[in-house]
């Protein structure tokens, strides 16, 4: 009961702190803001986002209110569609994220845990990994595999769940020295138990940190792809493919060009911003994040 | 020094090793059969008797292991096949493409340096001023902008509205009024980067004994910052270039396809495309070796230019 409370304090600290911290505010904020729109886009958007009316191609923006910014080269509504779009860049970011923080977080913990030849192979695929050129590995990882979401999720887990085995390596290569740790150990605790009530506990917050800047990476490098026509295929109104959809309008209709690629900056700003102040808040010892 | 120049090479192994098996295993990727694959030209599918002969002669009737290790020969020959759309070497358009990767690496770097040095210099000396603010702001925005956009921002201001550079296109070999707007949209994003680091590395030297010496025994503020700050804020920035290097390389596989800049970006882009498995091969390959020869070289400057700095074994 006593070590819940003390967990609890230690949470609404941190809490309390992402408060005082202006730019993690906004970022929060633009977060939750964003989420809102995405979940409720069907009761949002004006229009179906894949509703093609050709009579109505190329509306400019507040021009006629039932297309209040306007529409594409196919006559589909580009408010409904960007709002659908927060849905795809952030599922993708969530999906890519989440499935790279648990392998990631299991390698990581096998690799600081146990050491030996596990952390030895572990640690080499991560350094090697670490060491190539990502956006030309996943590029070519999603384009070989076909295109596709699916691809792209694949093809960006793949460089992701790196960073996350080595910051879990890292804070349980530390803890394994702590006090508490060796107690639980010569009090016959097993290593199942330790990990899970000592170690584990200990590591989610350099591994938050990770995974807010992660999501910001994940989301560019998932408009990315999609904007070099590997990821999101049409009519699926995904920002990076509606940007690279748009560009052929460029001289007709810049905002075809301008809209989208705003939208992806607010969301890779706003993860940027909560990261970095949760960097400072979280960890003052600063993690390492590559 | 010689020891440690070893010991980085042999650790390089388990990630060109990595790299070498995804390159390898790219032909197994496409759909069908790669000897089929390879021989299928740009007139159509080839008749099976050649496909036979082909399977043959490189060896793709053998075991797997066999295949990878006669391909890694060929490859550490120099020899990295053919490209089926133009059946002229692969290794011929690599280095072609790298040619022009090179140049516009090289003036974005310059961009990239030109403004990130002077605003991490004047951020730092007028700390939590509004243009220290400003500046930051700037680099922040700068990390974040995805610069699929900003090049296409870039190219509808100077391009469209105020035609002053042209649109994309390599011109005349590459001349300066196309390099430009790509040199710009890649610049940006390691300037950004590079900003941010001048300015805390600025600070850290401001904020040293030697300058409270320096200050105090009446050196003018212009010489304190020139001389003493400058020279020691400058070690991390300067070993930042090769990282940048790198970072410019990751970069150009979207902004020499917006731009239509004929480097190795566009290059990968293109072959994965028009399915030209071996180009793809030869350029991940390639891109990959360039990264990882590039961070060691940045790991021994590094060492070299600040020798305080210490390695334990890793």
């Amino acid at each position: 009961m006593k070590r819940h409370d003390k967990h609890n304090s230690r949470v609404m600290g941190a809490v309390a702190r992402v408060r005082e911290s202006r730019s993690a505010m906004l970022g929060l904020t633009i977060i939750v803001l964003l989420v809102l729109m995405a979940i409720f886009a069907p009761h949002l958007s004006p229009n179906d986002p894949t509703d093609v009316r050709l009579g109505d191609r190329l509306i400019s923006p507040f021009t006629e209110s039932k297309y209040p910014l306007g529409t594409d080269h196919l006559g589909r509504c580009v408010l409904s569609r960007l709002l659908y779009g927060a849905r795809i860049s952030l599922a993708v970011g969530i999906t890519v994220v989440g499935i790279s923080t648990v392998i990631g977080v299991t390698l990581g913990v096998v690799s600081g845990y146990y050491g030996g030849i596990s952390d030895s192979v572990i640690m080499r695929f991560v350094d090697a990994t670490l060491s190539l050129p990502s956006i030309f590995l996943a590029v070519v990882i999603a384009g070989m595999l076909g295109r596709g979401l699916a691809s792209v999720m694949i093809a960006l887990v793949a460089i992701e769940w790196t960073s996350y085995a080595r910051v879990t390596r890292g804070s349980v290569l530390s803890l394994k020295e702590k006090e508490f740790v060796e107690s639980a150990r010569s009090l016959g605790a097993r290593d199942s138990y330790i990990m899970a009530r000592h170690i584990l506990p200990n590591i989610i917050a350099p591994v938050i940190v990770v995974a807010t800047i992660g999501m910001a990476y994940v989301i560019l490098a998932a408009a990315a792809l999609s904007f070099l026509g590997f990821g999101a295929q049409p009519p699926t109104p995904e920002w990076g493919a509606m940007l690279n959809a748009g560009r052929v309008y460029m001289r007709t209709a810049p905002y075809l060009t301008i809209l989208p690629g705003f939208a992806i900056m607010l969301l890779v700003i706003a993860f940027n911003l909560l990261g970095d102040g949760l960097r400072d808040i979280l960890d003052p010892r600063r993690v390492v994040v590559e | 020094m010689i020891d440690y120049i070893l010991k980085r090479i042999l650790q390089l192994i388990p990630a060109l090793l990595l790299v070498s098996v995804v390159s390898f295993s790219i032909i197994y990727f496409a759909p069908g059969d790669p000897a089929e694959t390879l021989c299928t030209g740009p007139d159509g599918s080839a008749n099976p008797k050649s496909v036979e002969e082909f399977r043959i002669k490189m060896g793709l009737d053998k075991p797997l292991h066999t295949q990878y290790l006669i391909w890694l020969n060929n490859v550490l020959h120099g020899d990295f096949g053919y490209s089926y759309q133009s059946e002229n070497p692969v290794f011929d358009h690599i280095k072609k493409a790298f040619g022009a990767t090179f140049k516009l690496s090289v003036v974005s770097l310059i961009i990239s340096l030109a403004i990130s040095i002077p605003l991490g210099i004047i951020s730092a000396i007028k700390q939590n001023s509004p243009v220290d603010v400003a500046c930051m702001v700037g680099a922040s925005l700068g990390v974040s902008m995805p610069n699929f956009w900003l090049g296409l921002l870039l190219m509808l201001l100077f391009g469209v509205y105020l035609h002053w550079l042209p649109v994309a296109g390599y011109g005349d070999g590459g001349d300066l009024e196309h390099i430009l707007l790509p040199a710009i949209t890649l610049g940006t994003g390691s300037a950004a980067i590079t900003a941010r680091l001048m300015r805390s590395s600025m600070l850290e030297a401001l904020g040293q004994d030697y300058i409270q010496t320096a200050r105090a025994k009446g050196v003018s503020e212009r010489i304190v910052i020139g001389k003493h700050a400058l020279k020691n804020a400058l070690i991390p920035v300067v070993t930042m270039v090769g990282l940048n290097f790198g970072y410019l390389l990751n970069g150009s596989i979207v902004v020499e396809t917006i731009f239509g800049w004929p480097g190795i970006g566009r290059l990968t882009v293109d072959s994965i495309n028009m399915r030209d498995y071996m180009m793809v091969q030869g350029c991940i390959l390639f891109v990959a070796v360039l990264f990882v020869a590039i961070n060691l070289l940045v790991d021994i400057s590094y060492r070299y230019i600040d020798p305080r700095i210490h390695y334990e074994a890793a």
